[in-house]
């Protein structure tokens, strides 16, 4: 790290107090909703005693199980889906000049300006209508359920992942890349090994808000699931309806668990192979020291 | 400029690609269920949608030919949140050996695109009273054999036929029922307060028993504006466009004085006396009050002006893939011990005449407080008002304007 | 361009041409999937949506695609709905210069941390939001109100009870929360890769801090800055979930009446015409904005 990249001094100072106020406003829901999956009393927000019984109804309730289940199911697909697509989308927008361009650039706007219940009804449209064609011209059924969801998780996520890599990509000088070529790195390599570890953040960031809009949506998945594949978050918009029980913040603190053992896992693994490349390569990476 | 001209051309192709597809989804679209009202309306342009006498579905559909206790499948059953006791569920699946899938919706209004779009896949849906009557309309959903449902006649004589959205009993059974009023705090406002929507609308009510910022309605266009009419006197499924506007110059009058418009945390509001007051429906009430330290602190009632009832009902959905098994379902809830267990589960009335000996002591004197002590009379269903449905929504923004 | 022409061989411009066209291939074909993608599973389901804002409502909801009319986009023009529009709009703004004054700092600082570190902090402001975002406003709904933790500490300092919730206050702070990820993010990710060497030679030629900062980090990151403004400004445009939770629905806003269009009313054609004027005006709004400014930074 350079010098004049470290801030000094009170500049320092109150960048890291900051820093401490927004994890702070961020995480003090989480804490709340922490330590009143542990209370007894079914009102949120009235602490009724030390418990696990949140954790153990859990345990019984297949329903929630279920539709956690497909909520992770759909969020690592989607996710995974649109960070390639998006990412190849920025790369092309960034780095190419090619035909439909503009239309392209536009296209992929659109899922982050439409209203979610427009796309919603949409979607809804477009998959029974387009089923019912398909049954008359081929005679095969398809109906909406699991992987419908998923189509339309990706389909509003491409937008995200791309619009986040572009600000990552956007004036980064093309030069190193260049100079891999100069070497005679193949095309692959040279992704592989200079353009790819420089849009990492970007990409990662993407993939993060993906994973994120996926696992919260609400209103596009209902319209597009079919019998069998509620979702979590589906599933709550309805419990709350009639309850607001701390089992609702058990099942919260469950899912947070699960993906603090994610990013753990990835986080790990990302460093192992940055060691890794580090090694294989002698190529200054994005962190000069 | 290179790029621009390329670009428009690439813009043009995909519009011609684009196109025929549309047009092809959109007129199967016409053909469609999600508008009955104007069956194949674009195929043939001389078919005059107008002349189709209303309330009368286009195509009466075809019934499912069923014997009783037969099943033809697994069941897709498609019902509001909380609704139904795993419990029964379980015996169904155990006696019919069958499995269940459940999914959930939070309102009729969420529910009915998925079923009119056709294709859902479900089989059994709950839609309420007047989005029975949408459903019907729309040909969305299948009359109901009776033979296939011997319990049929287990319903109390006022649901077993005369409900208006169903008058024969053709198309739903019902399932519980309830209506929209008012829970209140009693040690805040005593024991002796006016029964009336005036807790709410009337600024010298709320100030003499305190209520300003300590009142919620719900956030739902009809049952919001539809408790304004019913304290001004009106019906609520006017179509009159002057009684509308003076419940929105009412209402607008009331947001200041409101804590909130709330539709899901109501029943908790009141529950931590972050409301006094609270607009919501009779089993939601009911749940808080029983599961609460002192049940006898709070109260629930319709207002002497009346207010909404409504029932909520099982209906085959017209493209279910197991018609058989769903009459089978249907015909299971309206067992006698069944019902009664579901109104000890849920907190909200039975329907079933065979059920009521069996449901809870602890429940039963809350249930019979849904409509009690009003005037049959001002009692209303919420009815499907047509095009005037757009006015309801456009006064209940206005107001909040 | 200046190659020596040679008969026989192709031409400078020619070989040029050839090589700009197969650049052009390779972006294509880097574009394409996701481009297909998109037309099939958006741009094909929209145009659905477009046709239908030209229909009519027919008496039971259900909507005729017989007899095309503007009425859906004529009605646009009322009062109320202008209103609604408005005030969501003010809420989006607020929602934005905030999430962008707080965002900035917290996504420079993650910027100029060591590698392990700076993941860390970014990784950190998404876990909250991998728990349920119902769940979360509901939380907030508990700290704000009454005898809430803000209420305790205000208490404990002698000022005073202090109520937000059903405030537009509460709107605000629910609107930041939800969407502050999605500025820090793009932030984050622009500044990030800036080439600190320019910062180092601006200080070596005695440039201020905050000059070198307003001068060189700042329009380095404008990418970013716009981009986050965007996935911020956009969304809370149309939210009406955190509005109705927190604020207690008391202001009708543009999100809550398009979805009461499309749902209560069962107006489709008029959902889907305010969605499309929505969606022009935005989309119209960004390219000017980056013809404007973004490009040529």
């Amino acid at each position: 790290m350079s010098s004049s990249a470290n801030p000094r001094g009170v500049t320092r100072f109150l960048l890291a107090g900051n820093g401490g106020l927004v994890l702070l406003f961020l995480y003090a829901p989480i804490i709340l909703l922490v330590i009143f999956s542990f209370s007894g009393a079914k009102d949120p927000g009235v602490w009724g005693g030390f418990t696990f019984d949140w954790y153990r109804d859990l345990a019984d309730d297949d329903r929630v199980q279920n539709a956690i289940g497909i909520s992770v199911r759909v969020a690592i697909f989607s996710t995974i889906i649109a960070t390639v697509l998006g990412t190849m989308a920025a790369l092309a927008l960034e780095r190419f000049t090619f035909r439909g361009k503009k239309v392209f650039d536009a296209l992929l706007y659109l899922p982050i300006i439409i209203p979610d219940v427009t796309m919603a009804v949409m979607m809804l449209l477009f998959f029974t209508r387009a089923f019912d064609l398909i049954d008359a011209m081929f005679g095969t059924r398809f109906a909406k359920g699991f992987w419908t969801v998923v189509v339309s998780h990706v389909a509003f996520n491409i937008a995200f992942v791309s619009v986040v890599v572009r600000a990552r990509i956007a004036g980064m000088d093309s030069t190193l890349e260049q100079a891999a070529g100069d070497l005679y790195a193949n095309r692959w390599q040279a992704f592989r090994h200079v353009t790819l570890p420089l849009i990492m953040p970007g990409v990662l960031g993407g993939a993060l808000l993906a994973l994120t809009l996926s696992l919260d949506d609400v209103v596009v998945t209902q319209f597009v699931s079919g019998p069998g594949s509620t979702t979590l978050p589906v599933y709550v918009f309805g419990l709350i309806r009639r309850d607001v029980t701390p089992l609702i913040n058990a099942v919260s603190v469950v899912m947070l668990v699960a993906s603090l053992v994610l990013v753990v896992a990835s986080l790990a693994a990302q460093r192992a192979s940055e060691g890794r490349r580090r090694r294989d390569l002698a190529i200054p990476g994005e962190e000069p020291s | 400029m290179t790029t621009t001209r390329v670009s428009t051309r690439a813009l043009l192709t995909r519009r011609r690609l684009a196109v025929p597809l549309v047009l092809a989804l959109g007129l199967a679209a016409c053909g469609g269920d999600d508008d009955a009202d104007e069956p194949a309306a674009a195929d043939e342009p001389a078919g005059d949608a107008a002349d189709e006498p209303a309330g009368e579905p286009a195509d009466m559909g075809d019934t499912a030919e069923c014997a009783a206790d037969e099943v033809d499948g697994d069941l897709a059953l498609y019902n509001w949140s909380e609704y139904m006791d795993p419990d029964l569920i379980s015996a169904f699946e155990e006696q019919y050996g069958v499995t269940v899938t459940e999914d959930f919706y939070d309102s009729n209004e969420a529910m009915q695109p998925i079923i009119a779009a056709g294709g859902s896949g479900y089989d059994v849906i709950v839609p309420s009273d007047y989005m029975v009557s949408i459903l019907i309309e729309g040909g969305d959903i299948m009359p109901l054999n009776k033979d296939a449902i011997p319990n049929y006649s287990n319903l109390l004589p006022e649901f077993e036929s005369g409900l208006p959205y169903d008058p024969d009993g053709a198309y739903v059974a019902p399932y519980q029922w309830g209506s929209t009023g008012l829970g209140v705090n009693l040690g805040a406002l005593g024991d002796d307060f006016p029964r009336s929507w005036g807790l709410i609308f009337d600024p010298d009510i709320r100030a003499e028993y305190g209520l300003d910022g300590k009142v919620s309605l719900l956030n739902d266009p009809r049952e919001t504006m539809g408790a304004a009419l019913k304290y001004l006197g009106y019906s609520l499924n006017t179509t009159d466009e002057a009684e509308l506007q003076e419940a929105q110059d009412l209402l607008r009058d009331t947001v200041g004085a409101l804590a909130a418009f709330d539709s899901d945390s109501y029943d908790e509001n009141i529950g931590n006396e972050t409301t006094l007051v609270g607009h919501g429906y009779s089993g939601n009430f009911f749940a808080q009050f029983i599961d609460s330290d002192n049940p006898d602190n709070w109260d629930y009632f319709m207002p002497e002006e009346g207010g909404t009832q409504w029932v909520d009902n099982m209906a085959v959905v017209a493209d279910a893939p197991h018609p058989c098994t769903a009459h089978a379902f249907i015909n299971f809830i309206l067992d006698g011990d069944n019902g009664a267990a579901l109104s000890n589960w849920n907190y909200y009335a039975s329907p079933n005449e065979a059920s009521q000996p069996m449901i809870d002591e602890a429940v039963k004197p809350f249930l019979d407080k849904a409509t009690a002590g009003v005037d049959p009379e001002k009692i209303e269903f919420i009815r499907d008002t047509g095009d005037f449905e757009i006015n309801f929504s456009d006064a209940f923004t206005a107001a909040r304007g | 361009m200046s190659a020596p022409a040679i008969d026989d061989l192709p031409s400078g411009e020619e070989v040029e041409r050839q090589l700009e066209r197969s650049r052009r291939r390779r972006g294509f074909l880097l574009a394409s999937p996701a481009y297909f993608y998109m037309v099939l599973f958006f741009a094909v389901p929209l145009v659905i949506v477009l046709v239908y804002s030209f229909a009519t409502r027919t008496r039971t909801g259900g909507t005729s695609l017989s007899g095309w009319n503007l009425d859906a986009y004529r009605r646009l023009s009322e009062d109320f709905i202008i209103d609604s529009v408005v005030r969501s709009a003010v809420f989006a703004l607020i929602t934005t210069a905030v999430c962008l004054l707080v965002g900035y700092p917290y996504a420079y600082f993650a910027a100029t941390r060591s590698p392990l570190v700076r993941n860390l902090m970014l990784v950190a402001v998404m876990i909250p939001f991998w728990t349920n975002f119902l769940v979360r406003n509901y939380a907030w709904r508990v700290i704000i109100s009454t005898g809430g933790p803000i209420s305790s500490v205000t208490e404990t300092l002698g000022l005073g009870e202090v109520d937000l919730l059903f405030t537009r206050t509460a709107v605000v702070l629910g609107l930041v929360y939800s969407f502050l990820p999605f500025m820090i993010l793009p932030l984050y990710a622009s500044i990030e890769r800036i080439d600190w060497r320019l910062v180092e030679a601006s200080r070596d030629l005695y440039c201020s801090g905050w000059k070198s900062f307003t001068k060189i980090v700042l329009p380095l990151s404008m990418p970013g800055v716009i981009a986050g403004s965007i996935l911020v400004f956009v969304p809370s445009l149309g939210a009406y979930v955190t509005p109705a939770i927190l604020g207690g629905g008391k202001e009708a806003l543009l999100g809550e009446y398009i979805v009461n269009q499309f749902l209560t009313a069962r107006n489709w054609p008029v959902g889907a015409s305010l969605s499309f004027v929505l969606m022009t005006v935005m989309l119209g709004a960004t390219i000017v904005y980056f013809r404007s400014g973004g490009k040529n930074l």
